[in-house]
């Protein structure tokens, strides 16, 4: 019990020092540029105590919770040999926690504004719903495409460089192609599809599949699959830009 | 007290709602597929509890302490009438003035302290930063990592911001990111290459993207002849793909550090 409060002093310490950047920068321009009164502080203070609680529960659950079943599945999948189950499982979890993704989401939605407005579909609501469910849908079978080639590629032990430049390649021959709406959105989708939850289990599995290989190194084939998980997004959705 | 009650349940619903699907995919493989209780289940699903907790109260607390302030900036400092005095704007809207891209001084200055500032406490990234740390036997600081992927972020989001000022279009940036990511890749310890690949990825989510994204979209709509809906867009992109540069850039820089250090100790 004294163990437990230990550790969850220390985390929470560490929470604190994260979060003094952001709390210095927000006074520091309050105090030296705009000069406004804050509205509702007494609200402001119970939120700082909220995301320094909230950042200390992740980060304990982060190492007893997702850590720990992102790589056991990985050593389970290693043992058992069967490659189909395991790619079926690197696909799910990539469309899976993509599909549901907020961010993804509400960029969905302003894309399919902007589509409107460039006059690419027709600026009725069903239209929109329709492009911006398609987007998603996009996004969704990219990332889980990525996950797939990456477990691939730690699998067979491939150098992670020319993958990623063939992706930049094929971005690059897209942008070429992609009508010009869709390539802001097309970028930021990369970025976005990553949540706070996908990202330890994804790189636990990562970590946790090489560990089980033998002859591959943790470190340079474990990490990696969150790098295809943000390249093929812009690829997919500038398909998706031509294509509509 | 009902309506912080409130807020807080409802927060859960939603995290639950993001978490619910994961699960049902990892539990559903783990008993349908291999067919076997993980090791410490019990302990496992008190971590997911953890987790989904942690999130909720995390958001929740972004939403009431910081989010409402971060906007309130990001609008305020794009405006045309803070940066330029009142005066000039009226000449702007007139259209006898111009406003050119070194008026936008506070805007950098914010871009790349909210980069910085916000990349620290991004959980996903602490989440890497934490197995690279174990993964590497110590080689890789947790900190050190964290320091020059919030680096990046930053110098990526000022850019970012200085192009839509400018107006310039997005493709030629990243382009000529991607040849610099192609040549540093060639020089840098192999060790490392994967993980900078990845930070790209981890930096930009729970609360990088809500202040980037006023930011730009701010920015977007206060600049003369930009278009929100088409000019907004890039930052995110901006600010994954330089942390992979300056990962990079940051281990080449300890290994030269550390080749001068062993020379040294020889002489």
């Amino acid at each position: 019990m004294i163990r437990f409060f230990d550790r969850f002093f220390r985390v929470m310490l560490d929470s604190i020092r994260d979060l003094t950047p952001i709390l210095l920068v927000v006074v520091f321009f309050e105090l030296a540029v705009l000069q406004q009164p804050v509205p509702n502080i007494t609200q402001m203070l119970i939120g700082l105590v909220f995301v320094v609680l909230g950042l200390t529960f992740f980060v304990f659950g982060l190492e007893q919770g997702l850590f720990p079943i992102g790589e056991s599945l990985a050593h389970d999948f290693a043992r058992k040999g069967s490659l189909p189950w395991l790619f079926v499982f690197a696909f799910a979890l990539g469309f899976g926690t993509t599909i549901a993704e907020p961010a993804l989401i509400a960029v969905s939605g302003e894309a399919s504004e902007i589509a409107a407005q460039a006059g690419v579909i027709a600026n009725t609501e069903e239209a929109m719903a329709r492009y911006a469910n398609g987007l998603r849908l996009t996004v969704a079978l990219a990332v889980g495409f990525a996950i797939v080639v990456g477990v691939l590629r730690i699998l067979k032990g491939w150098p992670i460089h020319w993958l990623i430049i063939g992706g930049y390649i094929g971005v690059v021959i897209m942008t070429w192609f992609a009508p010009r709406e869709i390539i802001g959105i097309a970028y930021d989708s990369g970025g976005v599809t990553t949540s706070t939850i996908t990202v330890p289990l994804v790189t636990a599995l990562g970590v946790g599949l090489a560990s089980s290989i033998r002859g591959r190194n943790p470190m340079i084939d474990g990490f990696g699959l969150i790098a295809f998980a943000s390249l093929t997004p812009m690829i997919f959705v500038m398909a998706y830009g031509i294509l509509i | 007290m009902m309506e912080i009650l409130h807020t807080i349940l409802n927060g859960l619903m939603s995290t639950l709602r993001d978490v619910l699907p994961i699960a049902a995919i990892i539990f559903g493989f783990q008993f349908l597929v291999i067919r076997r209780a993980p090791a410490d289940l019990g302990s496992v699903l008190a971590g997911f509890v953890w987790v989904v907790v942690g999130l909720t109260l995390f958001l929740i607390g972004l939403e009431w302490a910081l989010f409402p302030l971060g906007r309130t900036m990001a609008a305020q400092l794009t405006d045309p009438g803070f940066i330029l005095g009142t005066a000039e704007a009226a000449e702007i809207a007139l259209g006898t003035g111009a406003i050119t891209w070194s008026d936008y001084g506070w805007v950098y200055l914010f871009a790349f302290m909210i980069g910085l500032s916000t990349t620290i406490a991004e959980p996903s990234l602490i989440a890497v930063a934490i197995k690279a740390n174990e993964v590497s036997g110590g080689a890789i600081g947790a900190w050190g990592l964290r320091i020059a992927v919030a680096l990046g972020v930053a110098g990526g989001i000022t850019l970012g911001c200085y192009r839509i000022v400018v107006g310039d279009p997005i493709h030629w940036y990243i382009i000529v990111g991607y040849i610099v990511v192609m040549i540093q890749t060639a020089y840098a310890p192999k060790l490392i290459v994967p993980l900078a690949y990845d930070s790209g990825g981890v930096t930009t989510s729970t609360v990088t993207v809500p202040l980037v994204a006023a930011l730009g979209i701010g920015l977007a709509e206060t600049v003369p002849g930009r278009n929100p809906l088409i000019d907004g867009f890039g930052l995110i992109a901006f600010a994954s793909l330089f942390p992979i540069m300056s990962v990079m850039a940051y281990a080449w820089l300890s290994e030269v550090a550390l080749r001068r250090r062993e020379r040294g100790a020889v002489e």
